[in-house]
């Protein structure tokens, strides 16, 4: 199977005026089509850091990324927002939706911003919001629903454009533990039943659990990158 | 597009209080703007219509000095005389005709049907200089004049309410219970550039209505014509130097009465208008700036209080210009409403104004476009700054805004 994602020595350094952090010092590791990695490490290990260059938020000050064959390291900002709206989805801690806005017109937002939205966007949403079971919620504000359904509002952008890799940041770490396992149970599925790759950042061991592949970092560099130990079968859904 | 509108229009419409506060210095500006424009083609159109009505090179006589009136009032001796007249119009070369005038407002009598008009004396050259024709009959002559005739000439709007169909010529009115003989009867006019029906007259001859009528030996306001339209300073000239000297006045002493021509007096108001436009005009620029400033400061704060969603936008994909197009859209919308809101507040204060004012105005449809588009203007411009700064956050600061 293809790399989807190479990182080649990969650093990052923040000068912050006469003192230079180094975030990331020298990441290499690449990521194959339907893999779920879970990322750990202690706060200040440079997970974030790492999520925000592979979530393209952000450009390595040294070293090389390529997503699906292509460079981007050196991308310009049009061009990575670009693949982020394209090739890339987020799920964060805090939800981030807008607030302002429909479930629907949150979930249809990427596909906006590529300036499409046919018959075909249309039918995929929908099938998106039946799959993750929010069709009755499609007009209802976020702040109308729970914080599991939130989640999965979320969830339903990032897949929305059928990106190459989902970033997932502490998606549970707002919610309480039947829900964190309802939303997890989620990721699995999409990574089990749609080949989603999915790579997900959390401090908990119980939720790094889902995952097939654990990496951990520490003080910017990678300590350990093995399979899951004690991988969790996936349930098939029915939300 | 039309997307964009919406969302701009959503955004606007969740704070209603505030995007109110924010619009009223575009609101101001543009019905500023409105309104000087429609006040200033109104008058415009009023002194065009003034020179028409009573034309270039005619002058007007008045019997009190203008510097005067603020301290004696508009009583005091009146001096002008019908001699003064006859002694204008044989002296001054520059002047071709001069109608000396009387006037006073009472009921006419025709039957049993009665009607207050305006019962005015005047010379026998009076519709040469204020060139109205006749509709039939004839006007009064000097023959009239000299023997203090009880005859008189009527205004369309007198022989309508008391003639009717009724054809006037050789009937008799009474004025103040005394029988006058109708010997003609004017055309039409209209209306006066200050809203006055014209055609509501009785012309009588001067002499008749000072002798019969009103009881008094001067003359009021007198009317003049020059030679031509440029000669009409002479005439200015000449008639003051006359008048000073038949008065005797000493040379410190100012001028009790004052003569001016239409075409000054036109300018007068034309000198109003222009004033109240460049006052308007301040008003309006002022306002407009102000405005902006508003829509640039509250789309500052409303950019700062969104940074999270600029921040999920950008994540999901949006690039800088998609956030630069959505903020300035946002602030061009409010101002656009703003702008329309302007413009219906400068419609009704121009129409008050032109009602209470009895000042004309005359509404624009270029103008409503101009000020309209003014108000996009200032959106676009003010608002560019604050949409700018938004479209360059970094997504990640911004997505950890609190």
């Amino acid at each position: 199977m293809q790399n989807i994602v190479s990182l080649e020595t990969v650093c990052k350094i923040y000068q912050m005026g006469d003192v230079r952090v180094t975030a990331l010092n020298g990441i290499s590791m690449t990521i194959k089509k339907g893999e779920f990695i879970a990322v750990m490490g202690a706060s200040g290990s440079g997970k974030s850091t790492l999520m925000n260059i592979l979530g393209c938020l952000d450009r390595p000050s040294k070293g090389k990324y390529y997503l699906e064959g292509v460079d981007v390291s050196q991308f310009s900002k049009n061009e990575l927002a670009d693949i982020r709206n394209k090739k890339l989805g987020f799920v964060f801690q805090s939800f981030n939706l807008l607030s302002r806005t429909t479930v629907l017109e949150n979930i249809e937002l990427p596909l906006i911003y590529s300036k499409k939205l046919s018959k075909i966007d249309r039918d995929r949403i929908n099938q998106i919001m039946a799959t993750l079971g929010l069709m009755e919620f499609q007009r209802h504000y976020p702040n109308q629903l729970s914080g599991g359904q939130q989640q999965r509002v979320a969830i339903a952008r990032a897949i929305v454009s059928n990106p190459t890799l989902l970033l997932a940041d502490e998606p549970t770490g707002n919610l309480d533990s039947v829900t964190s396992t309802e939303v997890m149970n989620v990721l699995n599925d999409l990574n089990h039943n749609m080949g989603i790759t999915i790579v997900l950042v959390t401090h908990e061991t119980d939720i790094a659990k889902h995952a097939r592949r654990v990496v951990v970092l520490k003080d910017g560099e990678v300590l350990s990158d093995t399979p899951s130990q004690s991988p969790v079968t996936p349930m098939p859904q029915t939300l | 597009m039309p997307a964009l509108f919406k969302i701009a229009l959503r955004a606007i419409l969740r704070n209603k209080m505030r995007s109110s506060l924010t619009i009223l210095g575009i609101v101001i500006g543009v019905g500023a703007v409105i309104t000087m424009v429609s006040i200033g083609q109104g008058a415009k159109v009023m002194v065009e219509k003034q020179l028409e009505s009573l034309g270039t090179n005619v002058l007007i006589i008045i019997p009190i000095s203008t510097t005067h009136t603020a301290t004696r009032g508009t009583t005091g001796t009146i001096t002008l005389t019908a001699e003064d007249a006859f002694a204008i119009e044989k002296e001054c070369s520059a002047v071709s005709y001069v109608s000396p005038g009387v006037r006073t407002t009472t009921q006419v009598v025709f039957g049993n049907l009665n009607w207050t008009t305006s019962v005015s004396g005047v010379g026998a050259n009076y519709h040469i200089i204020r060139n109205w024709p006749m509709e039939s009959g004839r006007f009064i002559n000097q023959q009239d004049i000299n023997i203090i005739a009880k005859v008189c000439v009527l205004g369309q709007t007198v022989v309508t309410n008391l003639f009717g169909t009724l054809d006037p010529i050789d009937k008799w009115i009474r004025v103040n219970n005394i029988p006058f003989k109708v010997v003609g009867v004017l055309s039409a006019k209209g209306q006066s550039p200050t809203g006055q029906d014209q055609d509501d007259v009785v012309l009588m001859p001067y002499t008749t209505v000072q002798r019969k009528i009103m009881g008094v030996t001067y003359i009021g306001v007198t009317l003049a014509s020059s030679v031509s339209a440029e000669a009409r300073f002479e005439a200015i000239e000449q008639i003051t130097s006359l008048l000073r000297q038949r008065h005797r006045l000493r040379p410190n002493e100012e001028n009790d009465f004052t003569v001016i021509s239409q075409v000054e007096f036109a300018s007068t108001i034309m000198e109003t208008s222009r004033t109240m436009t460049v006052l308007l005009g301040s008003i309006a620029s002022v306002s407009l700036i102000v405005g902006g400033i508003g829509i640039m400061n509250i789309m500052l704060v409303s950019t700062t209080e969104r940074t999270r969603e600029i921040g999920i936008r950008m994540a999901v994909g949006a690039r800088e210009k998609d956030i630069l197009f959505q903020f300035l859209t946002e602030a061009t919308v409010l101002s656009s409403i703003g702008g329309v809101v302007g413009v219906i507040l400068g419609v009704v204060l121009s129409k008050m104004i032109s009602y209470y004012g009895e000042w004309p105005s005359l509404l624009s449809p270029l103008s409503v476009a101009v000020a309209f588009l003014f108000s996009n203007i200032v959106g676009i411009f003010f608002g560019y700054y604050p949409a700018r700064k938004a479209s360059r956050l970094n997504p990640i600061d911004a997505l950890r805004y609190e």
